[in-house]
């Protein structure tokens, strides 16, 4: 009986299992059970949430190995820590250490301004943000088993992860009308790999699940992404930087359950303290949005 | 009248099994509420976290609805939908509904890396299949009661088990394009 680890089947088996559930940023083991508590499907371990890395500036890199093993210890739910695009060391570290997703994200400090890793040599599944569906093509060609809209992380604004959903999912729609003949062309013109614009074009769908990330801030926001067709949201400053983080990680993990139902909705909503603040997007200049990394 | 399955969609592969009942002609209905498993003739517990079905089960007051149900309708879960039906575990996270007398260890393979896909060989109703089974984070079955038949194995350990009518499996059927578990479990429905 021959047994198969690492599998690209076995990759997105787990992205299959953490549909309908909300991943949350933590950087300690408190707040990791906080988060489980919740009702989270998964952890992101990190040593600073994304709209501290923002206010803090320097170089963004992979977690220290303490602190994922901390959150490891404190939680039984699946454990995700990031790694800089292109930076396959920190992913191999990352391995090692027994992670169960990588995010090769844009929220870090790129380690590689032409290449991303070719995650189909690792064990562990990768998840990688994208903006378009080019992008999130050219990400599965390279082995993602999961991708999540890009948004804009740490800035509590949905803006970019609707505008970013809006893109991946129109352009599906776009393809699944055209003429076969047409696809070599459209897959020129996204950037992505032929059969994987032909597999798009027939299922009506991307070939992994779709998230969404980057700037969920409410029980509103995850209700918005789910109807727009993410199939789970990351939540990444949401929390921690709001007045209540218990309450609140519940109520976006019962609003993404029950996110076409407006009067459940209203009574998830009700009795929140403060949400983070935000940022407008006129507040943060072109050359500071972490979505423009990423090739 | 048709009958229709339920397969309790607050969080996890749902969607994979409702495609796979479909395909084999089921009508099929997701439960988020207590009123939706109401005429249904069996429900699924689908895989996923089972920390987050465990709560949402309460919150969404759905607990007793499926323990009234389980009384006459058989219920299937796979891997987190298994921890679901086991013994109660000295493991406070998931409050489980005890229909399948079975201890479980959550995550007893390990963790991601150790996810692996394999072929089992599965023995019921004097029928003997191969069958492709994906294991995620999955559950180890630690101990079966005496009312528990045991329907296939990795080793001498039980991967699918079968207590009167209700189904559990620390696999995932429904990720595979093999509808042999699916069917097993649709033939103990009431007819």
């Amino acid at each position: 009986m021959a047994v198969e680890k690492g599998s690209f089947e076995v990759k997105v088996g787990l992205a299959e299992m953490l549909k309908g559930g909300v991943i949350m940023d933590v950087t300690t083991a408190e707040q990791a059970k906080i988060a489980e508590d919740a009702g989270a499907v998964a952890v992101m371990a990190l040593e600073r949430i994304p709209a501290d890395i923002r206010k803090d500036g320097g170089i963004a890199r992979m977690s220290n190995p303490e602190i994922i093993r901390a959150i490891q210890k404190a939680v039984s739910i699946p454990v995700m820590a990031k790694c800089r695009i292109g930076h396959f060391a920190e992913a191999q570290i990352l391995e090692a250490l027994e992670v169960d997703f990588i995010d090769e994200s844009e929220v870090l400090t790129p380690a590689d301004e032409e290449n991303h890793i070719y995650k189909h040599d690792f064990k562990v599944p990768f998840v990688c943000g994208a903006r378009d569906l080019g992008e999130a093509l050219r990400r599965v060609g390279e082995g993602a088993a999961l991708i999540r809209t890009k948004g804009e992380a740490g800035s509590g604004n949905i803006v970019e992860a609707v505008r970013h959903m809006r893109s991946i999912q129109s352009a599906i729609h776009g393809l699944t009308v055209l003429d076969r003949t047409q696809l070599m062309a459209d897959s020129k013109q996204l950037g992505a790999p032929f059969t994987l614009v032909e597999q798009v074009a027939k299922i009506g769908k991307l070939p992994v699940p779709n998230f969404s990330a980057g700037g969920i801030a409410t029980p509103a926001d995850a209700a918005l992404m789910m109807q727009l067709g993410a199939q789970a949201v990351f939540v990444g400053s949401g929390i921690f930087k709001s007045e209540d983080p218990a309450a609140r990680a519940q109520a976006i993990v019962e609003a993404t359950t029950y996110y076409n139902d407006p009067e459940k909705l209203a009574h998830i909503s009700a009795g929140l303290k403060a949400a983070m603040r935000g940022l407008d997007m006129s507040e943060i200049p072109p050359e500071e949005r972490l979505q423009e990394r990423g090739w | 009248m048709v009958a229709i399955i339920g397969v309790l969609a607050l969080q996890g592969d749902f969607t994979r099994h409702e495609e796979m009942l479909r395909s084999l002609g089921y009508k099929v209905r997701a439960v988020r509420y207590p009123t939706e498993l109401e005429d249904l003739a069996g429900l699924i517990i689908p895989g996923g976290e089972s920390t987050t079905i465990s709560k949402q089960l309460d919150a969404g007051g759905l607990r007793e609805g499926i323990l009234a149900l389980s009384r006459t309708r058989p219920v299937m879960g796979t891997c987190a939908g298994l921890i679901l039906m086991a013994r109660m575990s000295s493991d406070t996270r998931v409050n489980s509904l005890s229909l399948l007398d079975v201890a479980v260890s959550r995550n007893g393979w390990g963790r991601q890396v150790h996810s692996f896909t394999t072929s089992i060989t599965m023995q019921a109703n004097r029928h003997q299949d191969t069958i492709p089974a994906v294991f995620i984070r999955a559950p180890r079955i630690e101990d079966v009661g005496p009312e528990v038949e045991v329907l296939a194995r990795i080793g001498d350990e039980p991967v699918l088990v079968r207590q009167g009518f209700h189904l559990g499996a620390t696999f995932h059927p429904e990720l595979t394009q093999n509808a042999l578990v699916h069917e097993l479990f649709l033939s103990a429905l009431p007819i």
